[in-house]
């Protein structure tokens, strides 16, 4: 098991109390495993890539467990975890076009880094010149400052330079929200590519497109107010979820074939409760159409087939 | 590169034209006549005598030519390295009042700026991420900044040079020493130094202490910092990036502040009766002397210009994206 993650917590601070945006939650990651985690705005799922590599000033961990091949992973602890940074978990983040230092070639940059991590540049370069061109750049890029770069183009880049020491775990956040279809589709490719390269073992990618997780995911965990809602193989989520949540989420991606000037379409009702007080039990009671009085206690994530988990009571 | 050097060097040259002509065009617009004022002072009664030495000075000064003439002559006469004579030191050559002048501004101004400069931005990296020094250096910077630059001279003036006796208050020199190179000289020199520079140093140490500390904040927050700190590179690392990008605003506030240091530097060698430019300008305008008022004028529009066109060149150099020659890459 790559990565096994138990009841973890991880609250923000704020002046009226705890924002419980990540309230335990527990799942694994298997070697070579691509798990996407899919789920609205202020789900907790930034929230959970940031913990597993690097929690804010504003984060507290407040319970549970990270373990990455079998290590637990000081997470609450920025200088210990510093070690286990970059070689053991890495991270392509969400703002992957502003990531590097405007004023110093990519390069050198790259340089400074692997310094900082005592690794020579001189002996990294021609693996990292290979992986640009896998990834369809010419080595060039390295002799040129970020801006001089397009956007799709920064982002592989930043996909190079985040696995070059062959990471366990690679923590992809809204890795292509910020490009054009092409470019994401690129970009995609790239990833699974990485993986099967065995640049990376296993990855952890965020976003609130299903469609990009469609491409890329081998699973999908869906995530609800902080909670876990379901984790199952992609093609399951996408053809048979169990949770109302996810049924109601993927209901409400457009479908090739459907005419919506005779159909609306659907999107869901409601919308998620406060993180500062959450309500007890199931939290997507208020939205769902299945709830009943035993949604007032918390449902456990629970497997019911191989490899499909799911949170709700009305699942047997 | 070259294209922006061209474009650079005709914008400083379009400014020089129009400040020498400025500077030629105010002492003029000023009320008085300086020949009046010379012929009154040799204090002669006879009507004749006054008569012919006012022909004679204003021959002398070129000051009977139609003033279009005067303005074309006083270019031609600028290219030649002439400013005219001083009508105040008459007969001494302006150039040579104002270049025994410059030293003293020069003095006291570079370290000034060049000091403050560094050691309030390394005062205000530190700050940024210590709290202690952050609530202490802070409001003092605050304090010290806000203040005129006379009003601080005054006060050092007052506190360390008449209350404590420290350091004396007026003069670039012992008046009872005569300007040679000998130690003893150079520590007079030296002790007359430190109240003028330092007021200089101390209201300009403040503002770049809070400039600094609030843009290094703000590199520390900014994407690159945070990418960096995830893939576990050191603080150090870190900083170093944020303190080389927090530089480059704070490069073109020096050159924005320059003219600025410069009043300062003006009005503090007033204060301490400092012979340099400062007090050259005051003397000039208290005897209506055209030609050394022209001349110091001159003097610092050509030190702003050619500090500004200096640091416009170091920012192309420190700042790659302001870089022409840049080509981009393909893929």
């Amino acid at each position: 098991m790559a990565l096994s993650v138990t009841d973890l917590r991880v609250y923000y601070r704020t002046l009226k109390g705890d924002v419980k945006a990540l309230d335990g939650v527990t799942f694994d990651v298997a070697d070579g495993e691509i798990m996407g985690i899919a789920g609205e705005s202020g789900c907790g799922k930034t929230t959970l890539g940031k913990a597993l590599i690097r929690l804010d000033n504003r984060m507290r961990h407040a319970g549970g467990t990270v373990a990455l091949d079998g290590e637990k992973l000081p997470i609450a602890d920025d200088a210990a975890m510093r070690r286990h940074r970059y070689r053991e978990v890495s991270l392509i983040p969400q703002y992957a076009m502003s990531a590097m230092n405007p004023t110093r070639k990519i390069g050198k940059m790259i340089r400074d880094l692997l310094a900082a991590h005592g690794v020579r540049y001189a002996e990294v370069l021609p693996e990292l010149e290979r992986r640009l061109a896998l990834v369809g750049l010419d080595a060039e890029v390295l002799k040129r400052y970020p801006i001089e770069l397009s956007g799709g183009m920064k982002q592989r880049v930043v996909l190079v330079l985040s696995t070059l020491l062959n990471p366990s775990l690679l923590i992809g956040d809204e890795v292509t929200s910020a490009l054009d279809v092409s470019s994401q589709k690129a970009v995609a490719r790239a990833l699974v590519e990485f993986r099967d390269h065995g640049f990376v073992r296993s990855m952890v990618v965020i976003t609130h497109d299903i469609s990009v997780l469609f491409q890329v995911a081998d699973t999908i965990l869906v995530m609800y107010a902080g909670h876990l809602a379901e984790k199952a193989p992609a093609r399951t989520i996408i053809d048979e979820p169990l949770h109302p949540y996810t049924k109601m989420l993927i209901g409400a991606l457009p479908q090739v074939g459907d005419r919506y000037d005779e159909q609306q379409l659907s999107g869901i009702e409601g919308r998620p409760p406060s993180l500062l007080n959450p309500p007890t039990g199931c939290r997507f009671r208020d939205r769902c159409p299945l709830a009943h009085d035993r949604c007032a206690e918390a449902p456990p994530f629970r497997e019911v087939a191989e490899g499909h988990q799911v949170a709700c009571w009305a699942v047997s | 590169m070259r294209g922006y050097l061209a474009r650079k060097t005709l914008v400083y040259g379009l400014t020089f034209v129009v400040a020498v002509t400025l500077n030629w065009l105010i002492p003029r617009l000023m009320p008085g006549d300086p020949v009046q004022r010379m012929v009154a002072r040799a204090a002669v009664q006879h009507p004749e005598t006054i008569e012919s030495m006012t022909v004679y000075y204003e021959r002398m000064f070129g000051l009977d030519l139609p003033i279009w003439q005067q303005y074309l002559n006083y270019w031609g006469s600028l290219f030649r390295g002439d400013l005219g004579t001083s009508v105040w030191l008459f007969p001494t050559p302006v150039s040579q009042v104002v270049l025994d002048a410059v030293p003293y501004t020069l003095g006291i101004m570079i370290p000034a700026i060049v000091l403050s400069f560094v050691i309030g931005n390394t005062v205000g990296a530190m700050a940024a991420r210590s709290r202690w020094l952050d609530n202490v250096a802070l409001p003092v910077g605050y304090l010290i900044t806000a203040m005129p630059y006379m009003w601080l001279a005054i006060l050092l003036a007052w506190g360390l040079g008449v209350a404590l006796g420290w350091f004396p208050v007026a003069g670039g020199y012992d008046f009872g020493l005569v300007p040679q190179w000998s130690w003893s000289f150079a520590a007079d020199l030296l002790h007359h130094w430190v109240l003028p520079f330092l007021s200089l140093f101390l209201v300009s140490l403040g503002g770049w202490a809070i400039g600094m500390r609030n843009l290094i904040i703000y590199e520390l927050e900014s994407d690159y910092s945070n990418y960096l700190s995830a893939l576990g590179a050191p603080r150090r690392l870190v900083r170093r990036y944020a303190f080389r990008n927090a530089m480059l605003p704070q490069i073109t506030g020096l050159a924005l502040q320059l003219g600025t240091v410069l009043g300062g530097a003006l009005v503090t060698e007033i204060v301490f009766a400092y012979p340099g430019l400062g007090k050259l300008v005051l003397s000039a305008i208290q005897n209506q002397d055209f030609f050394l008022l022209q001349g110091t004028l001159l003097f610092v529009v050509i030190g702003v210009l050619v500090a500004n066109f200096v640091i416009d060149i170091v920012y192309v150099l420190v700042d790659p994206r302001t870089r022409t020659g840049l080509t981009g890459a393909t893929a």
